[in-house]
């Protein structure tokens, strides 16, 4: 089998594509952006018989994705962990109608929150959904994963969730890949009964979804991502879910002293930890992420559960990602003795690119707020322009999740705050920006919107916005009136009328949108064809 | 034979370019690769690291152990000093000279040259300077590359061949200006 070099992303987009995927949607998300971005250069996808596109959220890629599945198609959605919150509703409900033409969720998890603003874990969602979840340890079984996971959920007529984390999928290696499979035929699902969940159609699904529980455990028990390896010393045993199964070898040159049960796929295998159990002492449980399996394993008898080592117990971190220091020190494997940390080092938060327009915008809204007192507030959101909460501008109170800028801005005005400025990406605005602004503009709000049009999704790459070109007539076709949306170039040669728009908007009792429309430098660089000599794989 | 290395700096040095090289280098020699990198939010100027690990046997962890590194290479002074808990005592420790100060209380540079110094095996190199001299600042992370060389275990011409591999969609000049900025730094290395 041929070898090639893949991040864990492009392992698991490779692997969907030579399974016979036909749609891939997905919101850009470190670390998920990647295997969308896979599978849109890839050949298949110039080719055009396979689609990879960016939809306006993670619940519209869901749902397309279903759709695809529904159609008879194998489809996928990926997304970051917190995009799953905002796909949580078809997540849950596709369980109940099932999957017709194999249905993955790929969520990437990021612990330790390197572009992130929590650590949740999303296995988590799989007892919501009561669905199964693969979670690769390596680059190469995260390309196994699709082609296994897509015949799990045709079988089993259920979406399958893969659960990537930020180590394995920044991290490259090399991975065998095999030859790829046929697309699947047009089929269209004509099961009524399935598909619509009236009330009497859900109760009889959520019954036949109970019923599967038992099917996907069997599959956990037989699956190629979870096995029991012996090992001589029973005074431990350990249970390794994903790459935590990678620093245990690594730490245990290569073969662990201890029998393993190493978990890649869910449901828990039990009956594989119930023979761990019965011939060990203790057991130590190593996962990134939530304590998910220790909590499972130990239920809610915390003092009466001696033998259960893990996060829960203090064994290793409870939060932030596992390190092989970390399983090291958990095995109490001595500590291999580095230079002793430097006191040198500041921190070096990153920063907006010199010339950024959001460092205009930031600038201004500064500036047209101080003729305000001290008591308005800025409701930012998540992209770039978050950056703006660090010094030199120090111009956002807020930042939650993605479109709560406006909403919670709309509620504070409600409450009686003012001025109540809500500061938002152009690509956030078209994310879930656009409900929160009907909001608004129903109840007149006095809220004002500043959106920043840098024309593409900067943070996660420079992906295509979904609201490109035409936030000045949705802004409209919502209902605001025209003389309520004004347009300003963040420049700093315009530094004093922008100050003035922001000021007349900020004072206006309502409603009003301001756009501040400058492309991003990133991208700009890109399209003008100023690429460097470090290189482009930035 | 097995190399575990950190690679440092800050967004926009080009970290990822070297990490590409010596990673492309490693696999044509048939060893096996793990090639850690950081993608996202702190590539807008803030820390950037990548984990890079290859040996002629099997590796499990995309991650270095603490104190367990070979080789710690950094495109910025105050960025070498971040990781010296992975670096092992037998360790080398390669940096660029020229610092990055984008934040407001970045250290003495005196100071963190001097602590650089007092390690056992460092190399302290100019590596823009060379670059210039090569024809392009833009190559700095490859003449920093180059003073790295001799601690990396891998043939200098395997090196030179990923360079141009790793660089084949950008034009000769852009090529040769990197070859040359690798070949200054190559000639920096202690004896």
């Amino acid at each position: 089998m041929p070898t090639r070099l893949f991040l864990g992303d492009e392992a698991l987009a490779q692997g969907a594509i030579d399974a016979g995927l036909s749609c891939a949607y997905a919101y850009p998300g470190t670390p998920s952006t990647e295997i969308t971005e896979f599978v849109q250069r890839s050949p298949e996808a110039q080719a055009g018989s396979v689609r990879g596109r960016w939809t306006a959220n993670e619940k519209t890629a869901l749902e397309a994705a279903l759709g695809a599945s529904y159609a008879g198609k194998r489809a996928m959605a990926s997304m970051k962990h917190v995009g799953l919150n905002v796909a949580a509703d078809p997540f849950v409900n596709a369980a109940l109608a099932g999957a017709h033409g194999g249905l993955l969720v790929n969520v990437a998890d990021d612990p330790s929150m390197h572009s992130s603003q929590n650590e949740q874990d999303s296995r988590v969602y799989t007892d919501l959904a009561l669905v199964p979840c693969i979670e690769p340890a390596t680059q190469q079984e995260a390309y196994d994963a699709p082609e296994y996971g897509f015949s799990l959920s045709e079988r089993m007529q259920i979406p399958v969730l893969v659960r990537l984390v930020t180590r394995l999928a920044h991290s490259r290696a090399p991975v065998s890949v095999r030859e790829r499979r046929a697309e699947n035929d047009l089929s269209p699902s004509s099961d009524r009964e399935r598909f619509i969940l009236l009330p009497s159609n859900a109760r009889r699904s959520y019954i036949r979804l109970l019923e599967k529980q038992k099917d996907f455990a069997k599959a956990s028990e037989a699956s190629p991502f979870n096995w029991l390896a012996d090992g001589a010393d029973r005074s431990l045993g350990i249970i390794a879910c994903g790459i935590a199964h990678n620093y245990l070898l690594e730490v245990s040159g290569g073969r662990s002293p201890h029998p393993v049960v190493k978990i890649g796929q869910y449901p828990l295998p039990l009956e594989m930890i119930e023979r761990l159990v019965a011939q060990c002492r203790e057991i130590l449980v190593l996962e990134e992420g939530y304590p998910y399996v220790e909590s499972h394993l130990r239920g809610l008898l915390t003092r009466t559960s001696p033998i259960l080592r893990g996060r829960l117990s203090g064994a290793l971190p409870r939060t932030g990602e596992l390190s092989p220091q970390a399983v090291a020190s958990a095995l109490g494997l001595p500590k291999s003795s580095g230079f002793p940390e430097s006191s040198a080092p500041r921190g070096r938060p990153p920063a907006l690119c010199p010339g950024c327009p959001h460092a205009d915008t930031c600038r201004a809204l500064v500036d047209a707020l101080s003729a305000f007192g001290d008591r308005g507030r800025v409701f930012s959101d998540i992209g770039c322009y978050t950056l703006g909460a660090f010094p030199p501008y120090g111009a956002i109170d807020t930042c939650v999740e993605m479109g709560a800028s406006i909403t919670m801005a709309k509620g504070a005005a409600d409450a009686g705050l003012r001025p109540a400025v809500a500061l938002i990406g152009d690509s956030t605005f078209a994310h879930s920006g656009m409900t929160g602004l009907l909001d608004c503009v129903n109840e007149e709000s006095d809220v004002t919107i500043v959106i920043v049009d840098n024309s593409t999704v900067a943070m996660t790459g420079g992906q295509k916005s979904a609201a490109e070109g035409r936030l000045v007539s949705i802004c409209q076709g919502l209902g605001l009136p025209a003389e309520r949306v004004r347009v300003i170039e963040p420049l700093p040669a315009r530094h004093a009328e922008n100050v003035a728009v922001l000021r007349d908007e900020i004072a206006h009792r309502g409603t009003s949108v301001i756009i501040a429309r400058r492309e991003c430098l990133q991208t700009l660089k890109r399209t003008a064809g100023h690429t460097s000599g470090k290189g482009g794989v930035e | 034979m097995k190399r575990d290395i950190i690679l440092a700096g800050v967004g926009g040095q080009g970290l990822l370019s070297i990490a590409a090289v010596i990673g492309h280098a490693a696999l044509s020699l048939g060893l096996d690769l793990r090639q850690c990198e950081v993608h996202g939010m702190a590539q807008r100027g803030g820390v950037v690291q990548s984990h890079i690990r290859y040996a002629d046997g099997p590796l499990y962890s995309d991650l270095v152990r603490e104190g367990s590194a070979d080789l710690v290479l950094s495109l910025e002074p105050m960025e070498a000093l971040r990781y010296l808990s992975f670096l092992r005592p037998d360790g080398a420790l390669v940096t660029n000279s020229v610092p990055v100060r984008n934040i407001p209380d970045y250290p003495d540079l005196e100071l963190l040259h001097a602590e650089i110094r007092r390690l056992p095996r460092h190399v302290l190199v100019d590596a823009a300077a060379l670059a210039e001299q090569a024809g392009s600042l833009q190559s700095t992370n490859l003449a920093l590359l180059g003073a790295a060389a001799p601690f990396l275990g891998l043939p200098e011409a395997a090196l030179e061949a990923s360079l141009d591999a790793v660089f084949a969609g950008k034009s000769d000049r852009i090529r040769e200006t990197n070859q040359r900025a690798f070949r200054l730094g190559v000639a920096t290395a202690p004896a």
